[in-house]
């Protein structure tokens, strides 16, 4: 989420100079990943920025930037693009299972606590609770996502949103024969608006 | 889609299919991976649908380990591991790729304006996932309230979202939804 990205503060000068060790990065992103509840990206930028200095903040978000319309997990698409650049490959793979492994063995742990009890009736009950909730937090970042759409009063851009969510959220219609349509026409719109604004 | 009889193979390649058009991250990629798992291959119900998402938010980590768990609930831990690589692997190599190549042309104005383009398509994406998860999850107009509520302290307040989640929990817990 760009918005969470905070501006440039510390400047190329006191980023260090030595790569990290493969043991380091993995265990770097094994930590940003296991801290971060409900999204790793705030904990990424403070470690790799601030704790580190492994990057400035420009490269951060530059990095991200590039993440963020690639398709996948944003997160995941730059642990690897991140670790590769520090130590190649092998870096680009440690920062990757860094990220995922760990969380991972946690989760599928509490999907086998599901699979065994989540028919108990308090378990079921309390995560109901949790579900509403975390749709909540979903709609609050929506919701931070659409605000500087709706003051720059970008009215393509909003007509787009709605007819995305239509098509997917109301329609159902698979995502690939949806983005097939609309990427191609988006990007369009915001070329010839560029040119026109020029 | 090949090996429609094995279901690691079915996993892999519904996942790994799915990422590719993951515009917009894993959230936004919930609207399709809830018409694929509940839709199309039954998978799961639109119930489990909900809790598997409310399970990987409670848990830290990335938000696309809920497809950990659809994949667990499918093949078990093998398939949990398939359906998380099948997920993250070919998007991260096409990230590596695409990086080492952009890093020859920076400057670029093109990937401002492809970011420009795609921004209101996955905060569609994402209206989309909460409207789909919603009607899972808010079965009754207390559920809906309570959803409300949370929408509002999270926009509104700096609060650690894992107390409201914890909330949400004991006011299920306490049978009040």
């Amino acid at each position: 989420m760009s918005s969470e990205i905070a501006p440039a503060a510390s400047s190329a000068a006191d980023i260090a100079k030595i790569p990290p060790s493969l043991r380091t990065l993995f265990f770097a992103f094994a930590k940003m990943s296991l801290s971060g509840f409900g999204g790793v990206l705030v904990f990424a930028r403070r470690a790799i920025v601030d704790e580190h200095r492994w990057m400035t903040a420009e490269e951060f978000n530059e990095t991200f930037a590039l993440c963020h319309f690639l398709p996948g997990p944003n997160i995941v698409n730059l642990a690897m693009v991140f670790g590769a650049r520090l130590r190649g490959i092998a870096g680009g793979l440690a920062a990757f299972a860094g990220l995922l492994v760990p969380p991972m063995l946690l989760i599928t742990m509490l999907g086998a606590i599901y699979g065994r009890f989540g028919q108990a009736d308090a378990l079921r009950q309390g995560l109901a609770g949790v579900s509403c909730v975390a749709v909540g937090l979903l709609a609050s970042v929506v919701f931070r996502m659409l605000t500087p759409l709706a003051k720059k009063r970008d009215l393509v851009g909003l007509v787009v949103m709605a007819a995305v969510f239509v098509a997917i959220g109301l329609a159902r219609l698979p995502l690939q024969e949806v983005l097939l349509v609309a990427v191609p026409l988006s990007l369009a719109i915001t070329y010839a608006r560029t040119r026109w604004a020029r | 889609m090949s090996g429609d009889d094995n279901p690691l193979a079915q996993l892999f390649w519904t996942f790994a299919l799915i990422s590719l058009f993951a515009v917009g991250g894993a959230v936004a990629a919930i609207p399709e991976l809830h018409r694929v798992a509940v839709d199309v291959r039954h998978w799961m119900t639109d119930k489990q649908f909900a809790d598997v998402f409310a399970l990987s938010q409670l848990s830290p980590g990335p938000n696309v380990l809920i497809v950990t768990l659809i994949g667990y609930s499918v093949a078990g831990v093998a398939g949990a591991a398939v359906a998380t690589i099948a997920m993250c692997g070919p998007t991260a190599v096409l990230s590596y790729v695409v990086s080492r190549w952009l890093s020859n042309a920076r400057g670029a104005r093109w990937p401002a304006l492809v970011q420009a383009a795609l921004v209101p398509l996955s905060i569609g994406l994402m209206a989309a996932s909460v409207w789909i998860l919603g009607l899972a999850s808010d079965q009754t107009w207390r559920a809906f309230a309570l959803t409300v509520i949370a929408a509002v302290v999270a926009s509104t307040t700096r609060l650690n979202p894992l107390w409201l989640l914890a909330a949400g929990g004991c006011l299920g817990f306490a049978g009040l939804l």
